[in-house]
């Protein structure tokens, strides 16, 4: 093992780390901003709302993250009026190419947590607030929406690690990420080990942090659903 | 469209490599499932701390990230320990790392999904093993198994379904799945969108006949389960 | 439309050189250690081996035929040798081993001479040195590069090269240049271009390709063997090579025949075969022959 190298290039792997996380972050906002409207139609009980929203979902669920990112960076510029648009602006470089990827892909697996828990809110929850007179919206935005989040916070946390997991695929399309440093590293100095196994460590680091993070949050979110302390 | 048709072969090609590897991978997923399931069910702490630790790092470190490494070092490593004891140059061809890399990472899912079977089996039936004189192994083989495989198949099917898209993943060592070969034809045509839309489109197709094989397996292992 | 055929890269197969490079010299050292020398002979009678995959080097055509500028070349300077000689084929992994193993007594598979190459094998003199340019699009600022200089020798530069390669240089400041991992072109645009120009290492050669189609790199870096008949093809019409030639340093000192470090007298023999054969013309007649512009090492 050859540690000086990675010592050597911290900088870069730090560089890395912070595209990671910046990355991650903003796809996650992106994807649970789309993720909402997307749950909200794929529960609606016409199918005619329906199919569309669950068509997308599948779609994104059912396929690799890889390809779906490929379809975009290599994809995008097979057409000419894309390169010949305003587009080209947002799809020449790679960095929006994995956020809009990766935005779409956590948007569906987040519209399908939501969704499943939107369909599971206990209808006397429903019942109570209608009783109450409030209107559709503000059943949803009152009750089935605040009771959704809550309900879909650990499966939201295992959604949260994949995507940073599927973060690393950006080092595959010429993005100085985690893995894009380590590839770096690796391309100039033949050290497979080293350089793999400083990115790994790193993403062990933050996916604990994210994990903490989840508890944490749960801790403070379930706090209704605690056994009452003596 | 005739771009599309002409390649179609090498694509079909690397969709066969692809079920392949998925295969390949899951039978050692499987194989190490079952360790792992039992470690972790087992009283002794190491066999425990063992489990745990492949747990944590499988759940810590990116697929992309394991498989390089074990493509990239494993040739390293392979070689020097070849040194020592003398061998011919070792290849490490990137279907076994693909492979062991992929079957690695889901041995760790699936022993999650099989302790969470076993722990479902009924202890009476175990017991009832032991009464007739079975040994621990036989009562493991010829009850625990059998019982489980119902338990666990819906983890087993989620696991798969993961498992077929991850494999996308060893086209990034060079091996030439139906991803790689879509860039390589997507590279000469100029068409990428295209090539890369029909691989999606194939994925859908092996996720489909899985949900189908999924569905006929879950029936063969429910017989005599009444359902609501 | 017409398919269009997928030609076999001839920088895909520089990477896998280049990867095993490190590894192979583990290995080869202990079977040189193992291995008896063969035989010292008058040289009569030589097996070569080939890989057979590698065109316009050497493969196998459609027929089945071993053919190729090398074996051309094999037939030409076993004719000046005065010897029989037999081509074997072997996979281009496992090819120095099977050298030192005795297996048979020379390589000539487009094996480039280079440092470490040279600790595990004897090498004779070069007899092609093909050069590497840098490929852009027609429609890019960089197509009307024009250079002082058309070749430049980058371990030997005379003080007018070394004045086309700074200019060569500032031309690409700023720039983004794509290259294939784990190659002589990466090698090159790290130790030359990594300062002042941005430089993207690709997995794969194909990608590299597509990139520079779609306009996100401004140039690459490749071998002309390979780039010359794309550039003469339909598929290569969008693309023009940029500023002069170029060889050594990075690139290597050119390709020659390989021998075990043992039968120096062999490589010497073929060094003599071969400075004949580049005197009088049959090299480069066989170079624009198989690759449509000469690759003659400097005599």
């Amino acid at each position: 093992m050859d540690v000086q190298v990675i010592i050597d290039n911290l900088p870069l792997y730090l560089q890395g780390l912070r595209t990671t996380i910046v990355l991650v972050f903003a796809s996650l906002v992106v994807g649970l901003l789309l993720a909402i409207p997307i749950a909200l139609l794929a529960s609606s009980k016409s199918k005619w709302i329906s199919a569309l929203p669950k068509a997308y979902i599948y779609f994104f669920r059912g396929t690799p993250l890889l390809v779906q990112m490929f379809m975009i960076y290599h994809g995008m510029g097979q057409f000419e009026a894309v390169r010949e648009s305003f587009l080209w602006v947002i799809f020449q470089q790679a960095w929006t190419c994995a956020l809009v990827a990766f935005a779409l892909n956590t948007a569906a697996y987040t519209g399908e947590i939501l969704r499943g828990t939107i369909e599971q809110t206990p209808y006397g929850e429903v019942e109570a607030a209608k009783s109450c007179g409030m209107s559709n919206a503000q059943i949803y935005r009152r009750i089935i929406l605040p009771s959704t989040f809550r309900r879909a916070l650990p499966a939201y946390g295992n959604e949260v690690i994949f995507m940073l997991h599927g973060s690393s695929l950006a080092g595959l399309i010429t993005i100085v990420d985690l893995f894009g440093a380590a590839k770096i590293v690796n391309a100039r100095n033949f050290v497979p080990f080293e350089s793999f196994i400083a990115a790994g460590i790193f993403y062990l680091a933050i996916t604990f942090m994210i994990v903490w993070g989840f508890k944490k949050a749960e801790h403070h979110w379930h706090a209704y659903l605690r056994p009452r302390e003596s | 469209m005739s771009q599309v048709v002409a390649y179609f072969p090498l694509i079909l090609k690397g969709m066969l490599l692809t079920v392949e590897v998925a295969l390949a991978s899951l039978l050692i997923a499987i194989l190490l499932g079952l360790i792992g399931a039992v470690a972790k069910l087992s009283k002794s702490r190491i066999a425990k701390t063992i489990a745990g630790a492949y747990t944590t790092v499988i759940r810590g470190i990116p697929d992309l990230v394991l498989m390089t490494l074990i493509f990239f070092g494993g040739q390293i490593l392979v070689n020097n320990i070849g040194e020592k004891l003398g061998w011919d140059y070792i290849d490490v061809d990137p279907f076994i790392a693909g492979v062991l890399t992929i079957g690695f990472i889901f041995g760790a899912y699936f022993a999650e999904s099989f302790r969470g079977g076993i722990l479902a089996v009924a202890r009476g039936e175990i017991e009832a093993g032991y009464a007739f004189g079975m040994t621990p192994i036989q009562v493991f083989f010829r009850i625990t198994m059998p019982a489980m495989v119902r338990h666990a198949l819906p983890g087993i099917g989620n696991n798969w379904l993961v498992m077929v898209k991850t494999t996308a993943l060893v086209s990034v060592i060079g091996l030439q799945d139906m991803v790689y070969n879509a860039g390589l034809a997507g590279g000469s045509t100029r068409k990428p969108f295209t090539f890369y839309c029909v691989v999606a489109f194939l994925f859908l197709v092996i996720t489909g006949f899985s949900d189908v094989g999924m569905r006929w397996l879950d029936k063969k292992y429910s017989v005599g389960v009444r359902k609501a | 439309m017409d398919p269009v055929k997928i030609t076999p890269y001839r920088n895909a197969k520089l990477i896998k050189q280049m990867r095993k490079l490190s590894v192979l010299s583990m290995a080869v050292l202990i079977s040189v250690l193992l291995t008896a020398p063969a035989v010292a002979a008058d040289w009569k009678q030589i097996k070569i081996a080939t890989e057979g995959a590698y065109p316009p080097w050497n493969y196998f055509d459609k027929s089945g035929k071993l053919v190729g500028f090398e074996i051309e070349l094999i037939k030409d300077l076993c004719g000046r040798m005065n010897a029989e000689c037999e081509v074997v084929t072997q996979k281009w992994r496992g090819i120095i081993e099977g050298l030192n193993k005795g297996k048979y007594d020379a390589i000539i598979a487009a094996m480039s001479i280079t440092e470490p190459r040279k600790e595990k094998v004897a090498f004779s003199r070069s007899y092609a040195d093909t050069p590497n340019i840098f490929v852009v699009r027609k429609d890019n600022p960089l197509a009307n590069f024009k250079s002082e200089v058309e070749h430049l020798t980058l371990d030997d530069l005379s003080p007018a090269e070394q004045d086309a390669l700074d200019a060569l240089l500032n031309a690409f400041r700023g720039k983004v240049i794509g290259v294939q991992v784990a190659t002589i072109f990466q090698k090159f645009a790290d130790a030359y271009l990594g300062e002042h120009s941005e430089i993207r290492i690709y997995d794969f050669q194909h990608t590299v390709d597509l990139e520079l189609y779609q306009g996100r790199l401004d140039a690459l870096v490749g071998g002309m063997a390979y780039w010359m008949p794309v550039l003469k093809s339909e598929q290569g019409k969008e693309y023009t090579i940029a500023g002069p030639r170029m060889t050594g340093g990075p690139f290597g000192s050119g390709i020659g025949v390989a021998v075990r470090k043992t039968d120096q007298a062999l490589a010497d023999k073929f060094s003599k075969a071969i400075d004949a054969a580049l005197r009088d013309g049959t090299i480069k007649k066989l170079a624009i022959e198989w690759f449509t512009f000469d690759t003659s090492a400097p005599q």
